[in-house]
Formats: structure tokens, C-alpha cells, sequence
């Protein structure tokens, strides 16, 4: 019994970190209509810019919050209008394949210019674990679970109870309604895109210490956060965090109990079942279908 | 261009690759093969992306079982003409099997659904090791040896793999001439006008998915008798990746435009890898990058691919 | 058709192959290396090692009389890459073809170099590259079924551990350890009470170190590339594992300790070679590899570099530049690093292409690696 706990709470603790990466996932589908196949590679370069912060002499948490605003300009409104602005009256595969495109350019430039290998990456929390009634828990784990949870906790509140957040919410569900209410669209979605990119830094300061900064670190956490996404609920901010958790949870239980070799293969088995029984996810609402 | 010419150019530039190919050495040959094989795959993929308007991932996977069932085939003394066949129908009915829970509910669900299924295969691979050799693979594949001719030595299996891809390309041809081919035209045109008149837009999509699966399982064949050694590497979903942007950059739904995408892929690097030309010398490690930037740069200029330029210019003019 | 090709072709490249070693050019070698994907720690420091070795070489005179050229391509990791580089190296009569370093990709690639009957040096440790027959694949480092057996005898007789779990990775490198480590152990009666694969690349170790834990066995044994063992001893450390942690090789070496951290401490292994060897060549080297590169050489630096040294020992002992003749004297040399103190060691290789030599013993105290015992050759028992 004692195992399963240890277990879950790690597991949960892994997968607060997908569904961050997810909620960003999910934030940009609703309110843009944008699917970002170079959600991974969002969370890898934080990581090497705080790294570089650091290696200026910066401490974590200034590297930190430096990093957030430079990936709010650069991430959020660079990536909008570079990239999503034009592309975006296209339809949505001429943007996925741009998003492919840049996840393979973004990689490639830190490869090429920067590094190929694995550097090390301070951990936010001390060593050492915590006994908690004979069940040995990281420090690591249980910070990484308070600082995810307070993130998502605050988000959902700025969402609910903000008039910002409800007019976010508005243009998400409905562009031309919102619209016609006299919101203010574009500002709306920019907040969306600056949205994702701080959750990208929060994410990348979570699991580098782990992963290891690297230049293809992206690819597992992006991948993860697609499938989380999905099997929540794609138009659901609740159903990414549901996802996120699921797939960590099952991953380690999976991995311990029945084999470690098909640890990877859970999320997509997962998903595949969601899609089958259940195609708008967990958590969501059946889309209409837009012609 | 009339249709005469056309033919002209095509039939010219098909003498032109033999002719080099004969004279190159013993790595390009290779190498050339490698785009042969490549390109089945990818002429399959364009089916799926182009013609039918969907998102597939998981071209790899497909080229992957395609080349583990020749590989445990071809060891296990089946004549390779028969199993050509074998994995081509294999492909065909995983793919229908797959695609037919992934478009029965929402379109864009198939990339998703390769994807997943891409990862899936690739774990089967390295972890069934009693089938599949696990991550030391299967070596000594050997190359086929048809009526009595073997086609061991590199060149005479370059040109076994060239006519072979001559008359893959031109069944697809021929199908999409055909009038059950036109209905893709009409489909990936307009779907809802297509659904009006009578076209089954599910039925045609998972058909077209599924022959480009099996397209890219007879790839697999050729791939598995090229290199005579598999494992799970080549098959990881980044190839799906790389086949996709092959398409999309060469211009899907143009019956050449994977031709043009899959030297972008597979001959252009290894050009700029061997190139002595020193301000190209840059490109060895940038290469990925520049392409990368280049899709991003495609995609917001000239959507349509590189062989959309032809029509970009003709298009202005007639605008004139 | 066929017979006229293929004989127009070994036509062509035994001309070329004649032709450019007879004639008074440099002598051409060729890299096949990991220098991107998943093996370039590996590759990088197996070049880097080479790249030294040749720089010396030349200022010394270089091969008889003639310099070398070394041309390092890039394999990226992958196999068919490796082998389609392979043909490039032949169709460019390479007199001897270094690497490529790992397993997976040597055993596709060095086809060509014996089709050609070119010298291969290879970084892998698998112990079925050397099982196969071929005459031309040498290695330039300890296959695991010479390793295993020093490790496993050290866990039972230092270590005094009567039961031991196991992380290891799963591909061909992995693997490969595992199977030959697990016979190791069954041979000195020792206990395997947990076996954990992982994945390569795998970040999460959370479950497999829980499941050694578990299995509360007398020792751990750590078999995974570079970067996982990093993560594996971080989470070790994590979760307070307290039992000796053991590996072959990597566990121990520059690259894991500056990833792990305080978490590589106290970690003990069996290495084949380490800059930090108490040896007067190997000090050297590190000096000189530590001035040219700006940073300490892991043991693929040293096996370039020695592999090289290997190359340069034989064509004198030859005096000739026959790739042929290379492959047959190599076959049960010793080359004694009195003599030429580039091989780092006293050398041997067998008829299979094995090598043998001394190894050590490391543990990991304050971030550096310490040898505390050196262990005699294999056949000098």
C-alpha cells in the first residue's frame, strides 16, 4: 500500500507539470485556434535561458522571473505575430505544419549553436525527503506539486472570477459573440499567448532539474501535454489538468506493476480508448461541427 | 506545356537518373536507392495528406511494419514477390483499422491517432524482442533474386528499386485518373459539396489512408533489402515527421511534389555533408535549422509548396 | 549483367584503394562518428581522442613518412547512416576506418569495411560485434563478457554483496551488459532480486528506483547511457537509497558527474580506462587532451586516441600501408606502452579482435573519480 501512495504522489507530481504544459495547449485551441506542435520545445528554451541567467550570475529565482518576461515577449506576442498572424486565416493545418517547423528550426539552432549535450539544472527545492506517517516523500515532489497546484488553482480564478478572465472565456467559446458583447478580441488572445508562455517557464523550472536541459527535452513533455490535452477534453481548461494528472498517475503505476518497457506507450493507449468511447475527452463538450 | 512535352521532360530526366546512377559511386548509388525507397512512402503519404486533406503521423510506422514483415519473411525463405504483397496488405488493413475509429469522429483526430500509434509500433519493435530482434534488430536480410537473377550488387538493386518505383508511381497515377480518383479531387476540394453529390467522405478518406499506408509498407520492403539490417531507429515517429514536411514543402496534393521534397530530405543533406564548397560547409550543422525556418517561411508565403511557384506566377498575372 | 558489375566495382575499388596508398599522399583515415543524436558524448570524445592522436602522429612524421588525413563524418546515431558512410569511407580507400563508437551502429556498418577488407576500430562493447567471424573488426575497449565476469567477481569479493539489483537500459548497449552481467553473477552465485529496464532517454526513474528498493537486495548495479545514469543517481539520492551503487564504465564517468551532482558521491565502478589512473602515459594524455580541448577526456577520448597509437604500432611493425596486412598482424599483437606510450596500456588483441589489458577500480568522492584498486589483465590471472 505504502508503494501505490508513493506511486501516485510522484505520479501526481509529474503529471502537474504535464498539465501545465497541457492548460497552455488547451488555452491556445480554445481561444485562437491554434494547435502548437512546438509546445515542448516552449518549455525547453526557458530552461536555457535561465541557464544562461545563472551562468550571468543571476540567482534562480531572478533567472526565473527575467525568463518570464523575456518569454512573454518573445514566446507569447513574437510567436503570435510572427508566426500565428499571418498563418492563421490559412486554416489550422498550414499552422500545425509551421508549429512542426519551427519545433525542428528551435531545436536545430540550440543544437547547432549553442550545445548537443545535457547540462545540469538547479533545483527550486532542497534535497531530501519528508516522512510522512512511514511514507517517504521527495521535498522536490511536494514543491513541485504546491507551486503547480497554486498556478492552476490561480488560473481557474482569474478565469472565473476576473472580468478579464470571463471575457477571455467568452472570446474562447464564442469569437463573434464575444465580439458583438464589444470585447476586445485581439487584446484577449494576446493574453492567451502570455498566458502560455509563463506556464511554459513554470514548467520548464519544474522538470529541467530532472529531464536535464537538453536540446530535444521538448519532445516527451510535448507530446505528453498533446495527449493530456485531448483525453481531458480539448475545449476544457479543467479536463487538461485531469489529463496531466492521469497520465502521470498511470505511467508510474504501470511501469511498476505491470512493465517499465511500455511506460511510454500508456498515454497513447489512453488516448486511444478516449477517442474511441469518448472523442471530446473526459472532461469536454461535444463540438458542433463548423463548416 | 502540353501533355507531349511533359512526358518528354519526365521520360528524359528518368534516362538522366540512370545514366548517372550507372556511372555514380558505390555511396551515392546507395544513396539514390535510399530516395527510391523513401519515396514510395512518401508518394503514399502524399494520397493521405494531399489528395484526401488529412494530417498522418505515422507514415513511419507503416514503413516499419512494411519492413519487418519482409525482413522476418525474407529470412524465413518467402520469395520476396510474394512478400511485396504480404506487407502491403498488411499496411493496408492496420490502416483501415486505425483509421476507422480516428475519422469517425473528428477529422483532424487522425494526426493524433498516427502519432500515438507510431510511438505504440516503435515500443512493439524494441521490446518484442522474440519477433522483432528487440534494439539489435534483424541483420542479413537478404536482397531479393527474381527468375533466376540476383539483385545482390548495389546497382543492380538500385535499378530494381527504380523500375520498381516507376510502376508504383504510375498505378497511382493511373488511380487517381480513374474515376473513383477524381472523387478525391472533388472530396479535398469541397467536402460538404462532395458529401451532397453521393461521395462518401469517411469511406473515400479511410481508403486513401490506407493505400498510402500500404504504399509505405512496400517502401519498407525495399528498405528492409537495401540496408539488410533493421531495428526500431529508423521507424521513430520523427521520420513520420520528416515525411510529412517532405510532402508539404515538395506540395502536397501535386502528383510530383513529393519527387521535390524527398531530395530536400535525403539527398539534399547528404550533398551538403559531402560538399568541399566552404561558405556551404555551414549547412553541415545548420541544415536542420535553415529547414526548419524554411517550412515556417513556406508555410506563410507559398502554403501550396514549392511546386505551387509555377501557379503563384500565373495567378499574379492573370490578377493583372 | 550482375557478375560484369560486380566485378567493375571491386575493380574500381581495389584501384582506388591501390591507388591512393600506393601512391606518396597522405594516408587517408576516416571517422564514422556519433557527433549528433543520442550517442554524441560518445562520438565527440572518441573524435576528439583520434583527432589528437593524428595531430601528434604528423608532427612526429606521421605513417613511414606520410601524413595523415583524418576526415570525421557524421553518423547521427543512426545505423543506416553509418553504413551508407561506410561505403563512402571504402569508395574513398580508407587504409583503416575508426568507429563507429556504438554497438548498434558498428555491427551494420563494419559489413562494408570487411566486404572492402579495411581495418575497423570500433568503440562498442557488445560482445557479439567479435562473435561474428569477421577479421577486420577490432575494438578499443573491453567486450562486456571480459568485463562482467572482473565486476561481478569485485561485487562478491569487495563489495561482499550476496544479492544485487539492476537498472539497465534497454537498447543493444544495454542489453548486451545485462545478458553478459546476469551470467557474470549466476557464475559467482550471486542473487539478482531485482532486474529494471528503462528506456533510453527516460527521465522518470521514480518507479525503478522504488522498485529497488523494494527488493531491499545487498547492492545496486547501474547499466544505462550517460544521461540516464545522471537521472537514476539523482533519484536515487532523491529517495535516500543507501546501498552501494555499482556500474561498468559510465556510471562513473566526467560527463554523469557534472549532470549528477553531489548525487554521483560514493558511486563505485569498474572502468577499462580513466584519466584519473595513476599510470605516467595516461597523465600525459589528460595533460595534453585537457590543453587542446579545454576539458577532461571520458574513456571514448582514450579509446580514440589509444585506437590510433594501435594503428601507428602496426604499420611499423609492417612497414607497409596494407589494410590486409594490418588485419593480420593485429590478430595476437601486444603492443607495450614502454614502446609507444599512445596506447596508454599494455596492450593485446586475440584472433577475434578482443583486446585485453589492466582495468581499474573507481569511486566517485567529492565530484571527482578516485581509483582505488588497479585489476590485473584478464589473462594474466
Amino acid at each position: 500500500m505504502g508503494d501505490l501512495i508513493h506511486l501516485i504522489l510522484s505520479g501526481t507530481a509529474t503529471g502537474a507539470i504535464y498539465a501545465l504544459a497541457a492548460l497552455g495547449f488547451t488555452l491556445l485551441w480554445q481561444a485562437a485556434g491554434v494547435i502548437n506542435f512546438a509546445q515542448g520545445e516552449f518549455v525547453m528554451l526557458p530552461a536555457f535561458a535561465m541557464l544562461f541567467f545563472i551562468a550571468v550570475g543571476a540567482p534562480l529565482w531572478l533567472s526565473f522571473l527575467l525568463t518570464c518576461a523575456v518569454a512573454m515577449v518573445v514566446l507569447g506576442y513574437g510567436f503570435k505575430r510572427v508566426i500565428v498572424d499571418p498563418l492563421i486565416k490559412h486554416g489550422v493545418i498550414p499552422l500545425v505544419i509551421a508549429t512542426l517547423g519551427l519545433s525542428i528550426a528551435v531545436k536545430s539552432i540550440v543544437r547547432a549553436g549553442y550545445s548537443a549535450e545535457a547540462h545540469p539544472f538547479p533545483s527550486a527545492f532542497p534535497a531530501g525527503q519528508l516522512s510522512l506517517g512511514g511514507i517517504a516523500v521527495s521535498y522536490a515532489d511536494i514543491g513541485t506539486l504546491v507551486l503547480a497546484g497554486l498556478i492552476v488553482i490561480g488560473l481557474q480564478m482569474f478565469l472565473n472570477k476576473t472580468v478579464t478572465g470571463r471575457a477571455m472565456q467568452a472570446v474562447a467559446q464564442n469569437t463573434d459573440a464575444a465580439r458583438v458583447l464589444g470585447i476586445d478580441v485581439k487584446r484577449m488572445v494576446l493574453y492567451v499567448f502570455l498566458i502560455n508562455a509563463v506556464l511554459s517557464v513554470v514548467a520548464a523550472l519544474l522538470v529541467t532539474p530532472t529531464y536535464l536541459a537538453k536540446f530535444d527535452m521538448g519532445d516527451s513533455i510535448g507530446q505528453k501535454a498533446f495527449f493530456a490535452a485531448i483525453i481531458g477534453g480539448f475545449n476544457q481548461t479543467r479536463g487538461a489538468l485531469l489529463g496531466g494528472v492521469l497520465i502521470g498517475i498511470l505511467e508510474n503505476v504501470v511501469g511498476f506493476y505491470v512493465s517499465p518497457a511500455y511506460k511510454e506507450g500508456v498515454a497513447l493507449v489512453l488516448f486511444l480508448a478516449v477517442i474511441l468511447f469518448r472523442p471530446e475527452g473526459l472532461l469536454g463538450k461535444a463540438e458542433e461541427r463548423k463548416v | 506545356m502540353n501533355a507531349q512535352m511533359k512526358t518528354g521532360i519526365l521520360v528524359a530526366s528518368l534516362v538522366v537518373v540512370a545514366v548517372v546512377a550507372s556511372f555514380a559511386k558505390r555511396s551515392d548509388v546507395y544513396l539514390l536507392t535510399l530516395y527510391c525507397v523513401y519515396l514510395m512512402a512518401t508518394f503514399g503519404l502524399n494520397l493521405t495528406v494531399g489528395y484526401a486533406g488529412q494530417m498522418s503521423l505515422g507514415q513511419a510506422a507503416f514503413f516499419g511494419i512494411g519492413a519487418y514483415v519482409a525482413a522476418i519473411a525474407l529470412k524465413a525463405g518467402v520469395p520476396f514477390l510474394l512478400v511485396l504483397p504480404i506487407s502491403a496488405i498488411a499496411c493496408f488493413v492496420v490502416g483501415l483499422a486505425l483509421g476507422f475509429p480516428a475519422l469517425r469522429v473528428q477529422h483532424h483526430y487522425l494526426a493524433f491517432a498516427t502519432l500515438g500509434f507510431n510511438v505504440l509500433v516503435y515500443l512493439v519493435m524494441r521490446n518484442e524482442e522474440k519477433l522483432t530482434g528487440g534494439t539489435f534488430g534483424i541483420s542479413g536480410i537478404p536482397r531479393p533474386s527474381l527468375f533466376g537473377v540476383s539483385f545482390d550488387g548495389p546497382l543492380a538493386f538500385f535499378f530494381f528499386t527504380f523500375v520498381s518505383l516507376i510502376i508504383l508511381a504510375f498505378f497511382l497515377w493511373w488511380l487517381l485518373r480513374s474515376p473513383w480518383g477524381r472523387a478525391f479531387a472533388a472530396l479535398r476540394d469541397n467536402p460538404i459539396r462532395a458529401e451532397s453529390l453521393g461521395v462518401n467522405i469517411t469511406a473515400y478518406t479511410l481508403l486513401a489512408f490506407a493505400i498510402g499506408a500500404a504504399c509505405a509498407g512496400i517502401g519498407g520492403v525495399y528498405y528492409a533489402s537495401l540496408v539488410e539490417f533493421i531495428e526500431p531507429g529508423p521507424f521513430h515517429f520523427s521520420t513520420s515527421l520528416t515525411m510529412l514536411l517532405a510532402v508539404i514543402v515538395g506540395g502536397s496534393g501535386r502528383f510530383f511534389g513529393p519527387v521535390i521534397g524527398t531530395i530536400i530530405i535525403i539527398l539534399l543533406p547528404e550533398l551538403l555533408r559531402s560538399t568541399n564548397v566552404s561558405w556551404l560547409k555551414f549547412m553541415q550543422t545548420w541544415y536542420l535549422a535553415v529547414f526548419g525556418v524554411a517550412v515556417v517561411a513556406l508555410m506563410i508565403w507559398l502554403p501550396g509548396g514549392i511546386l505551387s511557384i509555377g501557379d503563384r506566377f500565373k495567378s499574379k498575372e492573370v490578377a493583372k | 549483367m550482375n557478375r560484369f558489375e560486380r566485378l567493375a566495382i571491386a575493380a574500381l575499388v581495389l584501384s582506388a584503394a591501390t591507388t591512393s596508398l600506393a601512391q606518396q599522399g597522405p594516408v587517408p583515415i576516416f571517422g564514422l562518428m556519433e557527433l549528433s543524436g543520442t550517442g554524441a558524448t560518445a562520438g565527440t570524445n572518441f573524435d576528439n581522442g583520434v583527432k589528437l592522436a593524428v595531430k601528434e602522429i604528423n608532427a612526429a612524421g606521421g605513417l613511414l613518412g606520410r601524413k595523415i588525413e583524418y576526415t570525421a563524418m557524421d553518423t547521427q546515431t543512426n545505423p543506416g547512416v553509418a553504413k551508407a558512410l561506410a561505403q563512402k569511407a571504402v569508395d574513398s580507400g580508407a587504409y583503416v576506418v575508426m568507429g563507429p563508437v556504438f554497438s548498434g551502429s558498428i555491427i551494420v556498418s563494419m559489413v562494408e569495411t570487411k566486404r572492402a577488407e579495411i581495418p575497423n576500430f570500433t568503440g562498442g562493447e557488445a560482445a557479439n560485434i567479435t562473435q561474428q567471424g569477421n577479421p577486420y573488426v577490432f575494438r578499443t575497449s573491453f567486450t562486456q563478457s571480459t568485463a562482467m565476469p572482473k565486476l561481478a567477481k569485485y561485487i562478491k569479493d569487495g563489495v561482499k554483496a550476496k544479492s544485487v539489483a539492476m537498472i539497465w537500459v534497454n537498447n543493444d548497449f544495454g542489453k548486451g551488459g545485462h545478458d553478459s552481467m546476469l551470467k557474470a553473477l549466476e557464475a559467482q552465485g550471486i542473487k539478482v532480486v531485482a532486474d529494471v529496464p528503462t528506456d533510453p532517454g527516460q527521465v522518470d526513474f521514480s518507479g525503478a528506483v522504488l522498485k529497488v528498493k523494494q527488493s531491499n537486495a545487498d547492492a545496486l548495479f547501474v547499466y544505462t547511457n550517460e544521461e540516464e545514469s545522471a537521472r537514476a543517481l539523482r533519484e536515487l539520492r532523491k529517495q535516500g537509497y543507501d546501498k552501494p551503487i555499482i556500474g561498468e564504465t559510465t556510471l562513473t564517468g566526467q560527463k554523469v558527474i557534472e549532470l549528477a551532482g553531489d548525487s554521483a558521491n560514493g558511486a563505485l565502478a569498474h572502468v577499462g580506462l580513466t584519466v584519473d589512473a595513476p599510470q605516467p602515459t595516461i597523465k600525459a594524455f589528460d595533460e595534453k587532451f585537457q590543453k587542446e580541448y579545454k576539458y577532461k577526456s571520458d574513456h571514448n577520448g582514450m579509446k580514440g586516441y589509444s585506437a590510433m597509437y594501435v594503428v601507428k604500432a602496426i604499420t611499423e611493425k609492417n612497414k607497409k600501408l596494407d589494410p590486409k596486412e594490418f588485419a593480420k598482424a593485429l590478430h595476437g599483437a601486444k603492443i607495450s606502452a614502454k614502446e609507444y606510450p599512445g596506447v596508454l596500456l599494455d596492450v593485446s588483441f586475440d584472433q577475434n579482435g578482443d583486446l585485453d589489458r589492466e582495468s581499474f577500480l573507481v569511486k566517485v568522492e567529492n565530484g571527482k573519480q578516485v581509483v582505488t584498486a588497479t585489476l590485473p589483465p584478464a589473462s594474466a590471472k
